[in-house]
């Protein structure tokens, strides 16, 4: 069978390389299928202490492959909703609910769900050639793939909602520009810059960085009430971390922390 | 090891479902280690609460199927399980369930028969009975529509879907969510306060609570006269009463 997603462990670093590259990458079931299975190891693998996104080729993502959406203009209508909630959906429910970071490098063009796929991780890095193209209005459909709920928490309601019903192109530098992702860098250091962050973050006290992924999750839903008493809850967990001692005994005795990433 | 542990934090009785290679599936063996667990706390004065969960994925994902396949209808019709769960119901004091994971058929429905029930937020409520061609078997039908109301209740029992915490909690089905890796804690904390409090006053309370479910307001308001009544009877609502005026905690003696 092809490899549509190339994964690699290594280091305590995922990386999942989205591998259609003559279709920009564009999602089709097989690849959906590959990628949940890489992330049923990553979510199993106590190993893997970072995740890695980046698309091989000259695209990053082009979003769901229309070769297979061909509406036939006398059949019945396709059933969308179907792929969204048996693969769209678990994969962004599965990404956020990762108690690990995940990290999107954006390598070239990220458009549709490709796009908001990225906005999903938790850090985004792009290159500076590249363009987000939110083409879901274009085709008369509505941002997937987590899209309307992470556009305007992004980017703002009036940028999201400008950006999704005009269907535009935003740069990299545009996006960083709103504050939608992480960090620009020249497209030949791309690689180098994502790489040397998962790898510096696998070393990192993985526990406490996936509570503070879960707390700002909740936080999108939560009221101050409810989220301090959730600070106080997953700061309890956290202080009963091996790796909390160790940054604590480190910092005291002026040494590089070791951290193991466990929760006890 | 067995299969339910049993440990005691100071006033409080925890009761810890441990049957991890069949998901803390309820067997007959089980249902009568827990009840004669709760009978025995009835009777130690030293008990105040107790607190009944599971393992951090499972509460109890059903009855032991095992065990029910073989049974006929005559099997069925003297089947001693309908005794059992009325001897755990039959517990006076105050139970706390502690769910983390799948409180599935008979899991759900022990949770539904304490008094409380506090929730991981992994936690996933569900009376799947139905896709197995039964039905709930003891208590599902009856205590979840009390608790979340007609419609959710139907869904639950006629669909076999499962709903979550936080549906739960909007549904009335549990007090509190809390991380996983706390809810034990935060109910063995819950259960100790609750066993502060004067023991006669809990029995009556409690009592007080379950008749609302049993008959008429009319007759169920009487009812609570009756028993705020008799609390006037005891020393430790003289107790009670003393410490509040005067500013200190009081110290109950369950007379």
């Amino acid at each position: 069978m092809d490899a549509f997603i190339l994964c690699a462990v290594e280091q305590g670093v995922m990386t999942l390389t989205l591998n259609r590259p003559d279709r920009l990458n564009s999602f089709n079931d097989v690849m959906h299928q590959q990628l949940a299975e890489c992330l049923k190891q990553a979510e199993r693998d106590d190993s893997v202490r970072c995740l890695l996104i980046t698309g091989a080729g000259r695209g990053f993502c082009a979003g769901q492959d229309l070769n297979d959406r061909n509406v036939d203009p006398l059949g019945n209508a396709p059933d969308l909703g179907m792929s969204v909630e048996n693969f769209y959906n678990p994969l962004v429910r599965r990404l956020a609910a990762l108690p690990k970071p995940v990290i999107a490098a954006v390598n070239g063009v990220a458009a549709g769900a490709g796009a908001t796929l990225a906005l999903g991780c938790d850090m985004v890095i792009a290159a500076r050639s590249v363009n987000f193209i939110m083409a879901f209005s274009k085709l008369g459909l509505i941002p997937d793939c987590g899209g309307t709920w992470f556009l305007p928490r992004v980017a703002g309601r009036a940028r999201a909602l400008g950006l999704a019903l005009m269907g535009d192109k935003l740069s990299a530098e545009q996006a960083l520009q709103w504050g939608m992702i992480w960090q620009v860098v020249d497209d030949e250091q791309l690689a180098d810059t994502a790489l040397t962050l998962a790898r510096h973050l696998a070393a990192q006290p993985t526990y406490g960085l996936g509570l503070i992924k879960q707390a700002m999750l909740a936080a999108e839903t939560n009221t101050l009430d409810e989220q301090l008493t959730l600070e106080r809850d997953y700061q309890r967990l956290a202080g009963r971390s091996p790796d909390y001692r160790e940054g604590v005994s480190a910092f005291l005795a002026k040494r590089p922390p070791q951290f193991s990433g466990k929760s006890s | 090891m067995s299969e339910l542990l049993i440990t005691q934090h100071d006033r409080v009785l925890l009761l810890t479902l441990n049957r991890p290679q069949a998901r803390n599936a309820l067997n007959n063996a089980l249902l009568l280690q827990l009840a004669e667990a709760l009978e025995a706390a009835a009777q130690d004065a030293d008990i105040g609460a107790c607190v009944i969960t599971g393992d951090e994925r499972f509460f109890a994902a059903g009855a032991d199927l095992n065990e029910m396949a073989d049974n006929d209808l005559v099997a069925t019709l003297n089947d001693t399980r309908p005794q059992l769960w009325a001897r755990i119901d039959a517990c006076k004091k105050p139970l706390i369930a502690a769910v983390n994971g799948y409180a599935l058929g008979a899991g759900c429905e022990l949770a539904l028969l304490c008094d409380i029930v506090m929730a991981g937020d992994n936690a996933r409520f569900g009376l799947p009975e139905i896709t197995l061609g039964i039905m709930p078997g003891a208590g599902g039908t009856q205590r979840l529509i009390r608790s979340v109301g007609k419609s959710l209740a139907s869904k639950m029992v006629l669909s076999g879907e499962s709903i979550d915490a936080q549906r739960a909690l909007q549904a009335g089905l549990v007090s509190d969510i809390c991380p996983p890796a706390l809810t034990v804690e935060y109910a063995v904390k819950l259960a100790t306060t609750v066993a502060g409090r004067s023991p006669l006053a809990l029995q009556a309370a409690k009592q007080a609570l379950r008749q609302s479910q049993e008959v008429s307001l009319h007759a169920g308001l009487q009812l609570e006269r009756q028993l705020f009544t008799l609390l006037a009877a005891t020393d430790d609502r003289a107790e009670g009463i003393a410490a509040f005026r005067e500013k200190r905690t009081p110290t109950f003696k369950g007379r």
